[in-house]
């Protein structure tokens, strides 16, 4: 299949990407490509300008600061997943990111490209809201950060403005004592979570943090869980209520049969036991 | 909207070419209709079954899914230059355990497969089914080929041992 026709301009800076997103309204800026060409290829997008940003060397490059882990827009699912600096400080971000798609997705598909797409199945979506990271952006007005929990907005919709790019994800170093869990079940067919499970807990069980994605129309976080985990402790009793807490308050829509909530009920569940347990 | 045609310049399977395409051009096209590489076949055409997989400076992609002009400056190896003076140890255990059957999705199987012993000379049973997760087969039910790729490895690493002189991958 071939996409529709389209200009093809190579960005060598955040800034030249960043101009010829002002040049139009159907400019695309491509990472990975590994959601926009399908999309161009069934002709549901038809950007007449595409912009590879692949070589923009500022979107490159993983680091940690003061706490903080820098992850480059462009650092693909594979180098997340593998990378040492992220396994040791933000071991939940490369645990979702070595189950998406299969090998050869993971291997062009990238950070950056995954959460912009904002697909409401997306994984790292929830890695990313139970880890409280940051974007950083880039646009006509200079530099700004959005917390992951004003970024999704609506699926296939971020806080993102239309002139602007995603630099780089900061996310705050997990506690050495943390546990975490990324528990995905995947669409038999498509791979996508039907639901995912990213949680920690660290700080002595003080820190509970938990997102889920797949279900709900964004990934969204189970504040109700975090709060009772946070105040009862995580323990054999606690994960139960936990678990239900998490499946009444869940934003899910369409589920006559309550088959959504029975499975945030079991996924919530399954993960806190799994992380409790100390595997991944 | 005019097509213009922009130049691109990558290596395939150890040669330099240089094609003048329009920028819509997937790399499956360029290999198989610019250059005639038809081994690389196009299975479902939507990312799905891994039959166009080719290895991208070294890592396994989906060629239906990467534009030509992606490739820029890569390296290209496709299933026309996986052997060398000799069958790759990949081609070798397909063909000892009957890894295939129709054969369509053998080149990307085959190309998979590299890849993941390239990055993984040991692998268990397990890490072979989860390396080969991209890669879709109508025939086998995929135990001939797990079992092929356990023969490649088993292959690769005497190769190894005996002269630790033939470059594989
Ligand atoms: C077969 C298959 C299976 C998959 N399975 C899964 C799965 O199980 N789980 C999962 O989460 N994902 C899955 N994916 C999606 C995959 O993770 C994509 O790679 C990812 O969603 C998009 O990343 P990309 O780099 O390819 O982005 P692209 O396709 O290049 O871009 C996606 C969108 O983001 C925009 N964009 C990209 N980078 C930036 C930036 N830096 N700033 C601003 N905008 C930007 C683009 O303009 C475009 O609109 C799958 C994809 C395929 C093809
Ligand atoms: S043809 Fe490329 S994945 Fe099927
Ligand atoms: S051998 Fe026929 S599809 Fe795999």
């Amino acid at each position: 299949m071939l996409t529709a026709p389209f200009e093809f301009r190579r960005a060598s800076t955040v800034n030249e990407a960043s101009d010829l997103l002002q040049q139009g309204t159907e400019v695309k800026l491509l990472a990975g490509g590994h959601s926009l060409l399908p999309l161009m290829k069934l002709r549901l997008a038809a950007p007449e300008m595409v912009v590879d940003i692949s070589g923009i060397p500022e979107l490159h490059g993983v680091s940690v600061h003061d706490g903080v882990v820098t992850v480059g827009a462009m650092t693909r699912h594979v180098e997340v997943a593998q990378n040492p600096v992220i396994q040791a400080e933000a071991p939940l971000l490369s645990k979702t990111a070595a189950v998406i798609g299969d090998v050869q997705v993971r291997n062009r598909g990238t950070i950056g490209g995954s959460l912009c797409h904002a697909d409401s199945a997306a994984d790292l979506p929830a890695a990313v809201l139970a880890l409280d990271a940051q974007m950083v952006v880039s646009g006509p007005d200079g530099i700004r950060k959005i917390p992951a929990s004003e970024f999704f907005v609506a699926p296939f919709v971020t806080a993102l403005g239309a002139r602007e790019v995603l630099m780089a994800v900061e996310v705050p170093a997990m506690p050495s004592d943390a546990a975490s869990t990324y528990l995905k079940r995947p669409h038999p067919a498509s791979g996508y979570p039907v639901i995912g499970v990213a949680c920690w807990v660290g700080n002595g069980g003080t820190s509970v943090k938990m997102a889920i994605t797949g279900i709900g129309s964004t990934a969204f976080r189970a504040v109700e869980a975090e709060a009772y985990l946070t105040e009862q402790g995580v323990n054999a009793s606690s994960i139960g209520e936990a678990a239900r807490l998490a499946a009444v308050h869940a934003p899910v829509e369409d589920d006559v049969t309550g088959y959504k909530r029975q499975l945030v009920n079991v996924y919530v569940s399954r993960a806190l036991h799994q992380t409790m347990a100390g595997k991944d | 909207m005019p097509e213009v045609l922009t130049t691109v310049t990558m290596t395939v399977n150890g040669q330099s070419v240089t094609r003048s395409i329009e920028p819509r051009v997937l790399l499956v096209h360029f290999l198989r209709e610019e250059l005639g590489l038809t081994g690389t076949h196009v299975g479902c055409d939507t990312s799905q079954c891994g039959a166009c997989t080719v290895l991208l400076d070294g890592e396994a992609v989906k060629s239906c899914t990467v534009l030509a002009v992606q490739a820029q400056g890569s390296a290209v190896t496709t299933i026309e230059g996986l052997e060398g003076t000799r069958l790759h140890p990949v081609q070798e255990g397909f063909w000892a355990k009957h890894g295939l059957q129709c054969g369509f999705c053998t080149p990307g199987a085959m190309m998979t497969a590299a890849y993941l012993l390239s990055q993984n000379p040991h692998p268990t049973e397990e890490e072979i089914r989860e390396g080969l997760d991209g890669v879709v087969c109508r025939c086998t039910g995929y135990e001939t080929i797990v079992r092929s790729v356990q023969q490649a490895a088993a292959l690769m690493s005497e190769a190894s041992e005996t002269s630790g002189a033939e470059e594989v991958g």
